[in-house]
């Protein structure tokens, strides 16, 4: 059996979305997204524990029961996350002073079990991993937009401290959208990430449902000519 | 992998979810435990380095000749608790001190490092830890507003109890508009580190720290 890995990149990116479409993973996306920033940060280090997780649980998918599926999914993935954490505090620590909060809050990312579940636990482990790593950006883009709705509108710049994310080359993109501008507090707190998320997913919906209708109505020339004869 | 074959009949048995379940746990204890040992000494020199940085912002660098984290001092306070002070030293004469405060704000509980000269008069008060609204109580933090260093070059002698609080609550230092527990707390924090300082001065001056 091959695996289809254009349905996974799609699935991942799009049509699957973990936040846009099986809205999981609320509690770690309304809690950083208050900066594009953040919520880049808090999706490569989910992307990372996913594809991990995925991998591992596709090894071992051969042994686990199914009485004992979740406490295991759930085992492994603690220990991953808790290994993540210490690593970068003690390698990567200036990028931990500043995600070091949210990589606890992985644990909470019910997707990542979610895929364990669903995908890792009957899927080869290349599988799995790029499930994991298409989930996990399409996560990341999910994080990063609305991280930038709420920057834009709650603080007025885009991208702040992106430079003690990634390193000095990508100062560029630290962005001041609206100078002098006073902020909007209600954006950066957590009902404005519940407001900008519904507006997001309304956005989403509506996209889709046009695609649906352009690609349902069938191309209107033929369909003219048997009233025509 | 085996996906038309039947389940092996040991499989079914409860010992063996038992024995997979504990399994995993070793697996991943020992991971855990790896990981540790692997990071232990980093993480330990990251955190030094850090508590290094910020003790720089509170004590000049001209007022002290030796290394802050070496040989810190432990008061006794009350029998039961102790608190960490670090000690500047010039020529072997202890010329600032500097030590971690608590206060209690809006959001939990604010750590406020504090450095002080022989006299008791702030040299530098930074906090390090907080969580307070973005917005409104966050102006505490020096990268968002100057407002933390009006501390400097008070002293408890100069201004007594009733001037170190917000002026709100009759005292010196400003309060942030719609935000007045946070500050308040800080002052507070500073105050009782102030008193600590009064109170243990001698033990704290002691000369011979090298």
């Amino acid at each position: 059996m091959s695996t289809d890995y254009k349905r996974i990149i799609r699935d991942g990116l799009w049509d699957n979305n973990v936040v846009f479409a099986q809205m999981l993973a609320l509690c770690p996306l309304l809690a950083v997204t208050g900066t594009a920033t953040n919520g880049l940060g808090m999706g490569l280090a989910s992307t990372a524990v996913m594809v991990a997780s995925g991998m591992v649980i596709a090894l071992f998918r051969g042994l686990i029961t199914a009485e004992v599926r979740i406490p295991v999914f759930v085992l492994l993935i603690a220990a991953i996350v808790t290994l993540v954490d210490m690593m970068m505090n003690a390698w990567l620590h200036e990028l931990y002073k500043v995600l070091g909060l949210f990589i606890p809050l992985i644990v909470t990312n019910c997707a990542i079990l979610g895929r364990a579940e669903s995908f890792a636990s009957r899927n080869p482990i290349m599988a799995s991993a790029s499930d994991g790593l298409f989930m996990g950006l399409g996560f990341t883009f999910a994080l990063v937009v609305l991280g930038a709705v709420r920057e834009i509108i709650g603080s007025g710049t885009l991208f702040a401290n992106a430079a003690l994310l990634l390193g000095e080359p990508f100062r560029f993109m630290e962005l001041t959208l609206l100078p002098g501008y006073d902020g909007f507090l209600l954006m950066i707190l957590p009902p404005g990430g519940f407001l900008a998320l519904g507006f997001l997913l309304a956005g989403k919906r509506l996209l889709d449902a046009r695609r649906n209708r352009v690609a349902v109505q069938p191309d209107p020339t033929p369909a003219a000519e048997p009233i025509a004869g | 992998m085996h996906k038309t074959n039947p389940k092996p009949e040991y499989r079914k048995r409860l010992a063996y979810s038992a024995a997979l379940l504990g399994g995993f746990a070793m697996l991943a204890g020992a991971a855990l435990t790896l990981g540790h040992v692997r990071t232990r000494d980093d993480i330990a020199a990251r955190l030094a380095e850090d508590r290094q940085a910020s003790l720089s912002q509170v004590i000049p660098a001209m007022l002290h000749d030796n290394d802050l984290l070496q040989a810190p001092l432990t008061l006794t306070l009350d029998g039961k608790e102790s608190k960490t002070v670090f000690r500047a030293t010039h020529e072997g004469r202890v010329s600032a001190v500097a030590l971690e405060m608590v206060g209690q704000g809006y959001g939990g509980p604010i750590v406020v490092l504090l450095g002080l000269d022989r006299d008791g008069k702030v040299l530098g008060a930074r906090v390090i830890a907080h969580n307070e609204t973005p917005g409104l109580g966050d102006k505490i933090e020096v990268k968002k507003d100057r407002w933390i260093t009006t501390l400097e070059g008070n002293s408890l002698a100069a201004l007594g109890h009733k001037g170190w609080q917000v002026k709100k609550d009759g005292g010196q230092f400003d309060q942030f508009t719609g935000a007045t527990i946070t500050p308040r707390a800080v002052i507070t924090a500073v105050r009782n580190g102030l008193d600590l300082f009064e109170a243990h001065k001698a033990e704290l001056l002691a000369a011979g720290t090298e």
